[in-house]
């Protein structure tokens, strides 16, 4: 038996997301064939789909091991501020992603110390560190912006959010980039296994000797430096950092989540759902505007979407059982 | 020579003394009826010899070695040959077959990365061999939430059989079984037994544990209460027994 063969129905979900996101832009090639049917207003998606799509991809891991993260708008900023500080104070740029990152990946530590060692949910320790770190954040830099116009030019600059070739976003490169590294580490490789198994059943997973709380902390780092990492190509791609930086990032990054077929329970979810959704969330305002409608429809299909999307999923999933 | 020797074994939760200096012995190629009440500290105690967690006191020995009780681990004990089949089956029931397999001893390159194909075959063959799944719809792929209760015991034992113990411990492995499961499950610890291995069958009754053990050590309340081998016992006998230790009051102190 040849078990290697791609196995189409165990994506069922991704491929009908995606059926729904091409009805979504043909509808909108139909209202607005001025934008739409042509490449500039998909370029803008590729410029600013991956900041969200990339939290998105460290929330859909932090979910599956059955916790929740709030605090990633926060560290989005955060990641912005002390690599900006670190950039003033040495000259290197390099250093300052370096710390930034580093930034990141510390919050993310300390959010998984809080939950396992001290045992708080992760809803309430992750809500109390968004808020904590924005508070920080705006004590530091005393509510002004700092300006990154110094690195246009930088190969640094370039490599994260330049264009390849003259007109694809970099930045898209690299969500694409992390979304097949994500993906292999959760599904192809034994680390993954074991996220699966603490999200799914804890208990089963320490019976068979997985290291429950190293298992957690580490997918909570991993989100601190992914979202870090969105935070400082954003600040990059905008040549500023400004302290409220992310804020309007939280309900996205969820819509993107939950609307792309990962469980709020834990123990399943999927990393190319997550890309999808990014993409479908990420497309719908500019599609709204478009066609003619104000803005405040967003909200109510942005709305409508997620507990759609949701409600399908879910019955699906029964479906199986 | 006995493989597990657990001497003045005690733990505690907190406030609650689960085992109170337990003596436990398993010798090689035989099978023990670990029997008591619920509550009693049976499946306690094998927690511990599976490496789930310390004793508060005592010591272990396994295959004559002392056991490091601060670094004994569930893979330390998998190590050592000890596999347990849980109560509570010990599976992520949203995952697949092969995983549940081998959750925690993926067959991996030197990345880390999952040999999927031969993790796949080696599935497929357990559940053919080991298990007799043979074809209707049940493979590798399959998550075990589409199992039947009987179907997901069959993976739980199935996994400890694959990984080819020396000692199999097994928790109330009939519950919730019909009676062509429990025979399947009464089969495999003969054949455990034909094949030089040892069991701890642990059940709170006496059903089916007589009939495939060679003695029994009861628990009650955290204490050994009883130690018998089957030749000096019948069943009856026995079955007496455990309804008096029932109405034995708690022993002050």
């Amino acid at each position: 038996m040849n078990f290697t063969k791609l196995n189409l129905s165990r994506y069922r979900t991704q491929l009908g997301l995606l059926t729904i996101f091409a009805l979504i832009l043909a509808s909108f090639m139909l209202t607005s064939p001025r934008v739409f049917l042509r490449p500039t207003i998909y370029l803008a998606f590729l410029s600013t789909v991956p900041f969200v799509g990339i939290m998105g991809l460290g929330l859909t891991l932090v979910l599956i091991s059955g916790e929740i993260d709030m605090s990633f708008p926060s560290v989005m900023a955060f990641s912005g501020y002390v690599c900006a500080t670190i950039f003033s104070a040495t000259g290197s740029i390099v250093l300052g992603v370096v710390g930034g990152l580093a930034s990141g990946a510390g919050i993310g530590a300390l959010n998984g110390t809080l939950i396992r060692r001290i045992g708080i949910p992760s809803i309430v320790v992750t809500l109390g560190m968004m808020f904590l770190i924005r508070g920080c954040i705006n004590v530091l830099s005393g509510g002004l912006g700092k300006s990154f116009t110094v690195l246009i030019g930088h190969p640094l600059h370039s490599a994260l959010v330049g264009k390849i070739g003259g007109f694809i976003p970099a930045q898209s490169v690299w969500f694409v980039a992390l979304t097949v590294i994500l993906w292999l580490i959760l599904f192809r490789h034994k680390f993954g296994n074991y996220v699966l198994f603490v999200g799914d059943n804890e208990g089963a997973a320490r019976m068979m000797g997985i290291n429950v709380d190293r298992t957690k902390t580490i997918v909570f780092i991993l989100m601190g430096t992914l979202a870090a990492f969105a935070g400082l190509i954003d600040s990059f791609r905008m040549l500023k950092w400004w302290p409220t930086m992310g804020e309007g990032y939280m309900l996205t990054t969820f819509a993107t989540v939950f609307v792309g077929g990962t469980s709020m329970f834990g123990g399943e979810g999927t990393i190319l759902g997550t890309f999808i959704g990014a993409f479908l969330i990420g497309s719908l305002e500019a599609g709204i505007v478009a066609a003619g409608l104000s803005g405040f429809w967003t909200q109510v299909i942005y709305g409508l979407l997620i507990l759609i999307a949701v409600t399908i999923h879910t019955l699906l999933r029964r479906k199986e059982e | 020579m006995s493989i597990v020797q657990m001497k003045n074994i005690h733990k505690s939760f907190g406030k609650i003394v689960a085992l109170r200096g337990v003596d436990f012995e398993v010798g090689s190629n035989e099978v023990i009826g670990l029997i008591g009440d619920n509550g009693a500290g049976k499946s306690t105690l094998i927690k511990i010899l599976s490496g789930v967690y310390p004793p508060t006191k005592g010591e272990i020995y396994i295959k004559g070695k002392k056991i490091d009780l601060e670094s004994y681990s569930v893979r330390e004990a998998h190590k050592l040959g000890i596999e347990t089949v849980f109560q509570e089956q010990a599976l992520g029931t949203k995952q697949t077959i092969w995983r549940n397999l081998f959750l925690g001893r993926e067959l991996t390159d030197r990345l880390g990365f999952i040999q999927l194909d031969k993790v796949k075959r080696e599935t497929d063959k357990m559940m053919k061999e080991l298990l007799g799944f043979t074809g209707g719809g049940v493979l590798p792929d399959s998550p075990v939430k589409t199992l039947s209760g009987g179907e997901r015991q069959g993976i739980a034992i199935g996994r400890a059989m694959y990984f080819k113990a020396d000692l199999v411990i097994l928790d109330e492995p009939t519950r919730a079984l019909s009676v062509k499961e429990v025979n399947k499950v009464l089969n495999f610890i003969e054949k455990l037994k034909e094949s030089g291995k040892s069991c701890v069958y642990i059940s709170h009754t006496i059903a089916n544990v007589y009939s495939v053990s060679d003695r029994f050590v009861i628990l009650d309340r955290g204490r050994v209460v009883g130690r018998y081998e089957r030749k000096e016992i019948s069943e009856p006998d026995l079955n007496e027994v455990l309804i008096q230790i029932h109405h034995v009051p708690e022993p002050a102190g």
